[in-house]
């Protein structure tokens, strides 16, 4: 039976998969102003919002969604922006259903609020009739470095900005934005449309952003505090060093790290036949791992022209990706091998990549992680033919700044030890945050994490202040 | 943006710039490497660090134009600016980051094959600065490839040029000139850099193993950011897979799986000519590539 009218969100235009296969337009087309109207009229504008609880940067959700219900577009950006340095992003890839959207009083009897739509409507719209988001204090004259310009870093930098502080974001390659720039694909976040002006807008704060410093290579965290005035550093440097799985045949031509091969793409628009950096095209493409990054390149590769099958070693219920981008990737024609695993890549006499030899899995006991390990099939090796192979399993952070940073305490899996709720690291004056702490996880986890510890900084500046 | 303070032609298709990087000027050492990209829609494009002035903030690269990129490099002149240039990428050579009476007590040859003596200088002039004599080979197939000849001669000890066809130096490859130095001519060596096209660096390998004579080389596979991020470097070494550009790029000679190494240069070997003959002939471009199809 269907839901009476209100329990039901309004739908949303999405490109033909048949002709989105083919192009890096991207797929979500958003709502028109009258749909998102609408949507919005189905907030319950509850007293306790539980959606606020469920979002890491706790933007003010009922607020927003409450000014664009009278279609004040102004105040409902205003509202957001001074919330989040990256509505148009967020909207875009935060996963929602498992956020703010899955707290959604609506949702217990009916669909939840679309407010990761309406929030990414409320972005575009504001861009389009040009606002921008407002400083909110005087310049204090305290400089503050901020090493990586992903998500954590420019949301750190957006909040101390607003409270006043010179800051100055440090970005390893030669565009902003971090994974928002190399890592998703144009299909999910566009760069000119969305990256880009988000980042202007954080500019337009008084942020600088330094592109090509690679801190602990072109310059220390110790130059930066001693040498160049920096009182405070904040390390978003993220998780950017890819997984291999060291079985046989991994060094073949063919064989990409997921990075590689979305880097290419998204950073050096490898897709685009005005640039000079190449990709390959190869008419199969085998996609190893069932994250949101395995979507993007098995979605990249589709697009690029080539037939995908992504090989993944749990079942369809474990896949750790966004279930949109898994239903998207099944649209598109993407052959989903579950409860696989590869042993071996095969190559032709030009070790070329020919085959993926794989192993069938079956589901055992839960392991750490609380899903049921898999474990290999006896005697069911089978071949995957393929020209390439992309394994995307995963990313480490880069110990490039650590092992720069005397003092600077990480743990065993590489990650900056820092205090949960203000990013404190070992050095005085030195936060971090995002996957740089936390190992690759989302988007607005580490928003999140760039956001408590702006205030954290925000107070150990003040206090150093009031002890001198 | 970045200046080009000084361009100079060393060959008809090899060239030295001076490039103003500050920050990569103030903290690069010898066996380092930067990345640039011409332009917009530039590749970033790897390069060993040849020289470096502290003061003056410079950093200096030599290469040859070979691709699309590196021809749309050598058109730009003194004045014009780069896109891009980060760095200083990878680790330091082991010679200055090493203990400095150890080296002291070491007999070191280098051996420079073609634009790889460009690289070998700066570590050459630093040894020197440090009352360091080395010993070069310079390797080129013709004299018109010889580089760097008079300012390495300013800051070794024994210079050796050889030459593939005779035309200046001695006459033949760089690994007859190591084996006549230990066999021929009484040379005693502890230690040897090599730096150069991969498949000299794997001969050169194959020889001073011979000779028990531990030696370093350069590697520079493809890559992409130059900063661990994207794995296309990765090399065998030791039975280990190691990035180029975060472990090296300087590697045990003898460790280094270079079959392997030069096979994965060949990858995109087609579409690099692909892009390089677009560039070429422009708008008249009309097929020959064998991939557009405006021949057929």
């Amino acid at each position: 039976m269907a839901l009476p009218e209100g329990f039901v969100r309004v739908p949303i235009t999405e490109q033909d998969p048949k002709v989105r296969a083919g192009n890096f337009e991207e797929v979500c087309l958003g709502y028109t102003d009258e749909e998102a109207v609408l949507e919005a009229s189905r907030c319950l504008n509850c007293k306790k919002p539980m959606c606020v609880e469920g979002c890491p940067v706790r933007v003010n959700i009922p607020g927003f969604i409450e000014a664009l219900k009278g279609g004040n577009i102004e105040e409902s950006y205003s509202r957001l922006s001074a919330c989040t340095a990256l509505p148009a992003v967020c909207g875009r890839v935060c996963p929602q259903e498992t956020q703010c959207e899955s707290k959604c009083i609506r949702g217990i009897k009916g669909d939840a609020v679309a407010i990761g739509k309406l929030e990414r409507y409320v972005a575009d719209k504001a861009r389009s009739l040009g606002m921008k988001p407002v400083v909110t204090a005087a310049p204090n004259g305290h400089k503050v470095a901020v090493i990586g310009s992903g998500p954590a870093g420019l949301t750190c930098a957006g909040d101390l900005a607003r409270l006043g502080y010179d800051v100055t974001v440090f970005e390893a390659l030669h565009e902003a934005g971090g994974v928002l720039t190399y890592g998703i694909p144009e299909f999910r976040l566009p760069k000119e449309k969305v990256v880009r002006p988000e980042v202007e807008n954080i500019r337009s704060l008084g942020v600088k952003i330094e592109t090509n410093v690679i801190v602990g290579k072109s310059v220390t965290i110790d130059q930066l505090m001693e040498d160049e005035g920096f009182e405070a550093v904040f390390i978003g440097s993220g998780a950017g060093l890819p997984m291999f799985m060291n079985i046989p045949g991994e060094n073949a031509k063919g064989v990409f790290s997921a990075n590689e091969f979305l880097t290419r793409n998204n950073l050096m628009k490898a897709f685009r036949d005005d640039s000079d950096t190449p990709i390959y095209r190869p008419a199969r493409v085998a996609v190893v791992g069932g994250g949101n990054v395995a979507m993007d390149a098995a979605r990249t590769a589709l697009r690029l022209g080539s037939s995908v099958t992504i090989i993944y070693r749990r079942s369809e219920a474990e896949l750790p990706a966004r279930a949109e981008e898994v239903h998207h990737a099944r649209e598109e024609g993407i052959v989903f091998e579950m409860l696989t695993n590869p042993v071996e890549i095969l190559t032709n006499d030009d070790k070329f990549v020919r085959a993926i030899k794989c192993v069938r899995m079956e589901l055992g006991e839960p392991d750490q992680s609380g899903r049921r390990r898999p474990v290999p099939v006896e005697g069911s090796e089978f071949e995957i033919e393929t020209d390439a192979v992309i394994m995307a399993l995963g990313t480490s952070p880069n110990p490039m700044l650590s092992s720069a940073t005397p003092g600077l305490e990480i743990n065993k899996r590489r990650c900056i030890i820092a205090e949960e709720t203000t990013g404190k690291t070992s050095r005085e004056g030195v936060y971090a945050g995002g996957d740089a702490v936390s190992g690759a996880a989302t988007v607005i986890l580490a928003m999140g994490a760039g956001k408590d510890a702006a205030a954290a900084i925000d107070e150990y500046i003040r206090l150093k202040r009031t002890n001198l | 943006m970045y200046l080009i303070k000084r361009k100079e032609m060393l060959h008809s298709t090899i060239f030295l710039m001076d490039i103003v990087a500050p920050r990569v000027a103030k903290n690069c050492q010898p066996g380092q490497f930067i990345i640039l990209r011409v332009d917009a829609d530039g590749e970033r494009i790897p390069l060993t660090i040849c020289d470096y002035n502290r003061e003056e903030g410079t950093v200096t690269i030599v290469t040859q134009a070979m691709g699309a990129s590196t021809h749309k490099l050598m058109a730009l002149e003194e004045g014009a600016y780069v896109q891009d240039f980060v760095g200083p990428l990878g680790c330091p050579s082991d010679l200055v980051t090493g203990d400095i009476e150890e080296v002291r007590k070491k007999k070191i040859l280098f051996v420079a094959g073609g634009l790889g003596t460009a690289p070998v200088y700066p570590q050459v002039k630093w040894l020197h600065e440090h009352g360091i004599e080395a010993d070069v080979i310079i390797g080129a197939k013709t004299k018109d490839l010889i580089i760097y000849e008079d300012d390495m001669r300013k800051v070794c000890g024994n210079l050796y040029i050889t030459t593939d066809d005779g035309s200046c130096g001695r006459h033949g490859l760089v690994t007859q000139v190591i084996s006549d130095l230990i066999e021929k001519e009484g040379k005693h060596y502890d230690l040897c850099v090599s730096i150069g096209p991969m498949i000299m660096m794997k001969f050169c390998v194959l020889t001073t193993r011979k000779y028990d004579l531990p030696t370093i080389v350069s590697m520079n596979p493809i890559m992409v950011d130059g900063t661990g991020m994207c794995g296309a470097c990765r090399l065998t070494v030791g039975g280990e897979v190691k990035f180029a550009c975060i472990d090296g790029p300087e590697f045990d000679g003898f460790k280094v799986d270079f079959d392997e190494a030069m096979d994965r240069m060949k990858l995109y070997r087609t579409e690099e000519g692909r892009a390089l003959l677009k560039f070429r002939e422009g708008d008249t471009h009309h097929g020959g590539c064998g991939n557009c199809g405006g021949d057929k």
